[in-house]
């Protein structure tokens, strides 16, 4: 297929690198780097105590959070220009699928766990 | 063999052993006919290893026409079994069957019947819609029919050796586990859907991908036909939701088979979170049904009022809008289990606001009917029919979004009434809908007009008849699932009931005489010029039934409803288009044994799992990787088709058409 | 108005298309995206073990608990080896696509190595926990941890097989197209292990171990 309509038609495929060479070592480095540095980071956050204790979930998940964005950005080339709209809008798309089936579940699994009779309660009921 | 034995064939219980024989006859007889006949290299050829989109379409909605019947004979078993089980009497069926036949008949409609017909529809008409030659992934397309295909060959083997699941259709836990459900139905019900719902998600990937990156040139998202964005919408929520369903089954089958704890009543597990991941899938699969019976509708409606669509931005948006609200919605189905007020308010206004889109399309399709010149032909029927029922079952719907309703109804037979009324009044009769408008297209010549209305008014009349008095007994307190009942003062409606599943088995045989007589007389009404409905877009350019490349050259695409517009500027300028047009060599893709083989190794692996046995299940395994390995190594090839080829079958269209 | 030639203008120069309307993508695009799609597909179903995994946690069933199980050195050697050869599968594909072919085989084989590195490292986990009784059957936090985990390494087995595929058919059929829009998808698929895994050692491990 040919290689140079890339450039004719307004698209780019997923994980495309337009860079050169040394262009593209570079940013997989640089990426690298942060996600080292945001590894690092996570490992001490949790370990030590540099974040206030009831922080440390959401500390933990901006972490990791960050990372998957440095893995998004420096690794898969993921990018705002409007030749990845459809990779951006269908991230976007799964990123929205993915936080309400999560926060959705764990706030239903939650609110029933409360409504459950405490243990002691059910051992009444079941003599 | 496992637990493989001779007593898993049914000797002992007469109806599945009659079932089986006549079924295994059946299969029989068409083999024989086909050896005899000499047909199996056409077979082979034209079909089996097809890896066009407009065969596999049409495959996938032969598969859903013959379970449609089988589903239809469990309905029919299970309403004669309530007519009369009324007081003291027993019935015919006892309950452990009743319980397997509750079960099938749910689970061949939804994922057997009404996922194949809508995903065949889609897939015959998306390309040609759209402009192109195929879907993205054509060999991916055969592979996901035949694992369809496998599924539901895996849950008809299940009548005859050995049993399905008692649960349901959807196996809840801590029924569905080892503990409760010890014997083989659930674990075919589990790898019967594993295996097509990996199918499903693989077509959902090649649609998606089809629709956002392949289409004739022009054609820009804002003039893709309506179909194509129910389409879309349906395939997003397709690989947006079948990973949830392949998932949750896993992990059934985990706590089944290792001894996991994941929804079991000891170990720590959880059976509500069962509960919330299949309906997290669920509520989505029933959008998946409904959206592309929506475009069908769209389509139906514009051509035969001979006007464009009413408002097709919003239908757009409306579309749009649906696919995303069905991902908060999805707790209505257990309002009852649990959850607190805020939980549920939450998802009763999430429930009842999502009903605004759909209003929107309703209102837009009365627009479009309101001053055209409308044309009464079958499809029409199915729509006018589609648009007053499926109001009904959405008013029904809403009224159980209210919490405090659905704590009285939840699982009454109202609750039943509803779905079938939304499901056969949306799915099926857009489904009835799209194969009477497609068929000609596909085959080359229409349907018989008289027979497709006598089919129609049927089902009409016999849903209304079959469904409303559930409505009724439901608020009278009777529950779904039951096997027999004490109030006798139920049993006029059921016998009602009763009647409306006869009458809408006539609608069935309507049908089947359609099509025989259909193909009989086919020469009295043949499509000559591939547009024999005057039709607004672009598959009716193509002859019927279309070259296997669809288009000797892609059109270019300047506005929406891309052929009418060729039509208006054809009439208006008075003669061919001046300019001549430029044909080239194209490559279209070989057909491939892939799917079909892998399908088999499926089959094989879900079966020897089913029956634990072992060794089988490693041989399936393997060789199902072998083969994606094998096929794999070779490069996918493509033949050629010259341009002076292109341009004789052009031509000699045509003449045919007695346009030249 | 719909016609059947491509646009030019007057002096017969082909037009640039409106946006969405360039006519079909290059295969390349077209397998990109696809596989991109699928890619998703499989995000979500590890958020629904995710969230089965957050509901569960608490569900000991009076057995051991992350906090009695998780080896943090062994997860951060982990963690390393796949961070690092989703960075070698990077530099590999570059050498790729300068056809320099001895860089791509030997990143290639990096990657491979540091991946079979982190298997083994996840295989004598399980071994071990298996060994001192905390199965996945021991209790509910225990079936969600072995099945989120496990799928995840499930999932970097079939790279690992795909990879060494990828390699045999560079190796007997050269740099061809086809091999090449494969070569992307295994890309693709590779940085998403290692996406997932990211959210796997915080939320699974170091949330876990305290």
């Amino acid at each position: 297929m040919n290689e140079s309509a890339r450039h004719t038609s307004n698209d780019q495929a997923p994980g495309d690198d337009e860079r050169d060479a040394s262009g593209s070592i570079g940013a997989y480095t640089a990426g690298l780097a942060f996600a080292l540095l945001l590894t690092g980071a996570s490992f001490m956050v949790a370990q030590t105590h540099l974040l206030w204790a009831p922080g440390l979930p959401v500390g933990l998940a901006v972490l990791a959070v960050a990372q998957m964005g440095v893995h998004l950005v420096f690794f898969l080339h993921i990018g705002s220009d409007p030749d990845n709209t459809n990779t951006v809008l269908a991230l976007a798309f799964g990123v929205l699928i993915v936080t309400l089936v999560v926060s959705g579940s764990l706030w239903i699994m939650a609110n029933l766990n409360e409504n459950m009779l405490p243990p002691a309660a059910i051992m009444e009921m079941q003599r | 063999m496992g637990k493989l034995t001779w007593s898993a064939i049914p000797f002992d219980r007469p109806i599945p052993m009659a079932a089986s024989l006549l079924i295994a006859i059946g299969v029989m007889t068409v083999l024989a006919l086909v050896t005899w006949k000499g047909w199996w290299p056409y077979l082979w050829r034209e079909w089996l290893t097809s890896v066009d989109h407009k065969r596999i379409g049409v495959m996938y909605v032969l598969l859903a026409l013959v379970l449609l019947l089988r589903g239809f004979i469990d309905a029919i078993m299970m309403r004669s079994q309530l007519a009369i089980a009324a007081g003291g009497a027993p019935g015919y069926l006892p309950p452990e069957h009743y319980d397997q036949i509750f079960s099938t008949h749910g689970t061949i409609m939804i994922f057997f019947m009404a996922m194949p017909f809508m995903v065949g529809l889609m897939n015959f008409v998306v390309p040609l819609q759209l402009g192109v030659r195929d879907v993205a992934f054509p060999v991916l397309n055969a592979v996901s029919f035949w694992l369809t295909a496998s599924g539901a060959l895996l849950v008809n083997i299940s009548l005859a050796v050995g049993e399905f699941a008692r649960t349901g259709w959807l196996a809840y836990p801590p029924l569905s586990e080892l503990q409760f459900s010890p014997g083989v139905g659930v674990d075919y019900y589990l790898w019967a859907l594993q295996i097509s719902g990996v199918g499903s998600l693989l077509s959902g990937i090649n649609l998606v991908t089809t629709i956002l990156k392949l289409r004739a040139p022009g054609m820009t998202y804002m003039r893709m036909p309506v179909f194509c964005w129910t389409a879309l919408a349906s395939n997003l929520l397709i690989v947006a939701a079948f990973p949830i369903l392949t998932a949750t089954f896993g992990m059934l089958l985990l706590d089944r088979y290792v001894g996991m704890h994941f929804f079991t009543n000891d170990g720590g597990g959880n059976a509500m979170l069962y509960f919330n991941l299949i309906w997290a899938w669920g509520h989505p699969e029933v959008y998946i049904l409904i959206l592309p019976a929506f475009g069908i509708f769209s389509e139906v409606i514009a051509t035969f009022s001979g006007k464009p669509l009413f408002g097709y931005r919003s239908m757009v948006v409306a579309t749009m809008a649906i696919c995303i609200l069905s991902f908060m919605v999805w707790l209505h189905h257990f309002f009852t289990m649990g959850a607190g007020a805020n939980v549920n308010a939450f998802f009763g206004i999430a429930t009842m606001i999502i009903a605004v889109p759909t209003g929107v399309k309703i209102f837009n399709w009365l627009f479009t009917l309101y001053g055209g010149r409308i044309r009464f032909e079958v499809p029409v029927l199915w729509a006018i029919g589609f648009m007053v029922t499926f109001v009904i079952g959405g008013l029904t719907g809403v009224l159980m979004a209210v919490p405090p309703a659905d704590f009285v109804l939840h699982n009454s037979v109202f609750l039943v009434a509803h779905f079938h009324n939304v499901i056969i009044g949306g799915v099926l009769f857009g489904a009835m809908a799209g194969y009477n408008y497609w068929f000609p297209k596909a085959f080359g010549f229409t349907l018989d007009k008289r027979l497709g209305a006598i089919s129609f008014w049927c089902w009409l009349i016999g849903f209304y008849l079959a469904f409303m008095p559930l409505y009724a007994l439901g608020l009278m307190g009777m529950t779904r699932r039951v096997q027999h009942y004490a109030d006798t003062s139920w049993q006029p409606y059921l016998i009602v009931a009763e009647a409306g599943a006869v009458v809408i088995l006539c609608g069935i045989l309507a049908t089947v005489l359609q099509l025989v007589v259909s193909i009989r007389t086919r020469d009295a009404r043949r499509d000559l010029t591939g547009d024999p409905w005057h039709g607004r877009t672009l598959e009716w350019s193509t002859a019927s039934p279309p070259p296997h490349y669809n288009f000797a050259v892609l059109p270019r695409v300047d506005s929406l409803d891309a052929l009418w517009a060729l039509k208006q500027r054809a009439t208006r300028t008075a003669g061919p288009p001046a300019a001549r047009v430029h044909y080239e060599t194209i490559d279209m893709p070989s057909n491939s044994a892939n799917g079909f083989i892998t399908a088999f190794f499926a089959v094989i692996l879900g079966f020897a799992m089913i029956w634990h046995i072992w060794w089988m299940a490693i041989v399936g395994l393997v060789c199902a990787v072998l083969t994606l390995m094998a096929f794999g190594w070779i490069e996918r090839v493509d033949h050629e088709i010259s341009a002076a080829e292109l341009e004789a079958a052009d031509i000699a269209r045509v003449r045919k058409a007695g346009l030249a | 108005m719909t016609s059947l030639a491509a646009p030019a203008d007057a002096a017969g120069v082909p037009q640039p298309m409106e946006a969405g309307g360039g006519g079909p993508a290059p295969v390349r695009i077209v397998v990109s995206y696809g596989f991109w799609i699928f890619l998703l597909s499989d995000i979500i179903m590890f958020s629904a073990l995710f969230a089965t995994y957050a509901v569960l946690s608490g569900r000991i069933n009076g057995g051991p608990s992350g906090h009695d199980l998780f080896d943090l050195r062994s997860v951060a050697i982990e963690t390393m080896c796949l961070l690092l050869s989703s960075y070698t599968c990077g530099l590999g594909a570059v050498f790729m696509e300068r056809r320099r072919l001895r860089g791509f085989y030997w990143f290639f084989a990096l990657t491979f190595l540091l991946g079979g590195i982190f298997l083994g490292l996840e295989l004598r986990e399980f071994a071990s926990m298996v060994a001192r009784g905390a199965g996945p059957s021991r209790s509910a936090f225990l079936s969600a941890f072995f099945s989120l985990v496990g799928l995840h390494g499930a999932h970097v087995t079939v790279g690992l097989v795909w990879l060494a595929f990828m390699v045999a058919q560079v190796a007997a059929r050269g740099p061809r197209d086809f091999v090449l829009r494969r070569l992307r998808c295994f890309s693709l698929f590779w940085h998403a292990l290692d996406i997932i895994w990211v959210a796997l050692m915080s939320l699974v491990y170091l949330m876990g171990a305290r």
